[in-house]
């Protein structure tokens, strides 16, 4: 039992709540059903995705030997530890280690870095070949069929994904702060778990997208 | 007062080992596409990312220790996921050349605006920039591989 209960400031409990269990499952769905919203959004462009690898098979093989599958695996092992690092930060403060805490997250918001940094690299050498989404598409050296809408699916979907973690970075040091000035403890650390929820789903979409682009047969 | 009912903590080596896994599932991934099974590259890949999607939502987003009422609206989700493409997928599958084939097939279609096809030649013009580009890119192919 903490001998600082929560009411080092006010009690985080709203008074439209009965108790802390009941504020903290509320905040839980609500987060469920935004997490919702995120797998519908990304679901309508994997939908779009099945319709153009439908249409143009031979174009989706072919385009993808231009994607770097090292870069999109050292990406997804980089998102898999960060979402290691996000929920041993919840660990440490449901064991009030806030130390331990802070540091986990530090080290997710790098990993995240990492990410962004490795699709930079990745973006900025398809814009200097001109491997660009449809009609400013002007790379010569890929045999067959001209790639423009796999390069469309692919700038639209990693970019959106690449959005989310750049959010996800600012959640995260949004929470850095908030812990830092005490805020949280192993009775009350809620938003940092649902930050965490929503990291894992960023995770979870890459999981998707890694294979999608990167290896089709 | 403090509450008693705290969520439970789970053991380090939990997350550890699911971790571990995760990167272990993405090398096999990354393995099996390095041979050719045809159609079966896409279901290998899916269903280990499946696998991959699972383990991150029951342990890292704790759903296995968590009211079911969370699975179950995540279910949902996915439910209507399922539906949205699959209905999708049927409806353009089973157009006659526009759905599956090669671009080759659709060009054919498109400068030959076939009889009795009336209804999908105005709904090519209606998905306009979607069409386009295949026009665009057919006329390429066309010109250069001419088998």
């Amino acid at each position: 039992m903490s001998s600082h209960d929560t009411h080092s400031h006010t009690s985080p409990l709203q008074h439209h709540f009965a108790d802390m269990e009941q504020q903290r499952e509320s905040a839980k769905l609500g987060m469920w059903l935004f997490l919702l919203t995120e797998v519908l959004l990304f679901g309508g462009l994997f939908c779009a995705y099945a319709i153009y690898r439908a249409w143009h098979p031979e174009m989706f093989s072919n385009a993808h030997t231009l994607l770097n599958v090292w870069l999109g695996a050292t990406n997804t092992v980089v998102l898999i530890t960060s979402s290691v690092t996000m929920a041993l930060s919840i660990r440490s403060l449901q064991l009030n280690q806030k130390k331990q805490a802070i540091w986990y997250i530090y080290t997710t918001i790098a990993l995240a870095g990492v990410f962004l940094v490795i699709k930079y690299f990745e973006y900025s050498h398809k814009i200097h070949l001109g491997q660009l989404p449809g009609k400013f598409y002007t790379y010569q050296g890929l045999e067959g069929t001209n790639p423009h809408v796999f390069f469309s699916v692919y700038f639209m979907m990693t970019g959106l994904h690449g959005f989310h973690v750049l959010c996800g970075i600012g959640a995260m040091i949004w929470l850095l702060r908030r812990i830092k000035a005490n805020e949280f403890n192993s009775e009350y650390y809620t938003p940092v778990e649902m930050t965490g929820l929503y990291w894992h789903l960023v995770d979870l979409i890459w999981i998707f997208l890694f294979p999608l682009f990167y290896l089709i047969g | 007062m403090s509450e008693h009912n705290k969520p439970h903590v789970l053991p380090l080596s939990t997350y550890l080992t699911v971790g571990g896994l995760l990167l272990a599932l993405t090398v096999v991934t990354v393995l099996v596409a390095q041979f050719h099974f045809g159609e079966w590259n896409l279901i290998v890949a899916m269903a280990v990312a499946a696998v991959k999607a699972t383990l991150v939502l029951l342990f890292f987003m704790h759903l296995k220790y968590d009211n079911k009422m969370y699975t179950y609206a995540f279910l949902i989700s996915i439910a209507f996921l399922a539906v949205f493409i699959t209905f999708t997928m049927i409806d353009t599958m089973t157009r006659d050349e526009f759905g599956r084939g090669s671009i080759d097939k659709q060009v054919q279609y498109q400068s030959a605006p076939a009889h009795g096809e009336h209804g999908t030649a105005e709904n090519k013009s209606a998905e306009g920039d979607t069409s386009k580009p295949a026009l665009h890119t057919a006329d390429t192919t066309k010109a250069e591989s001419h088998k």
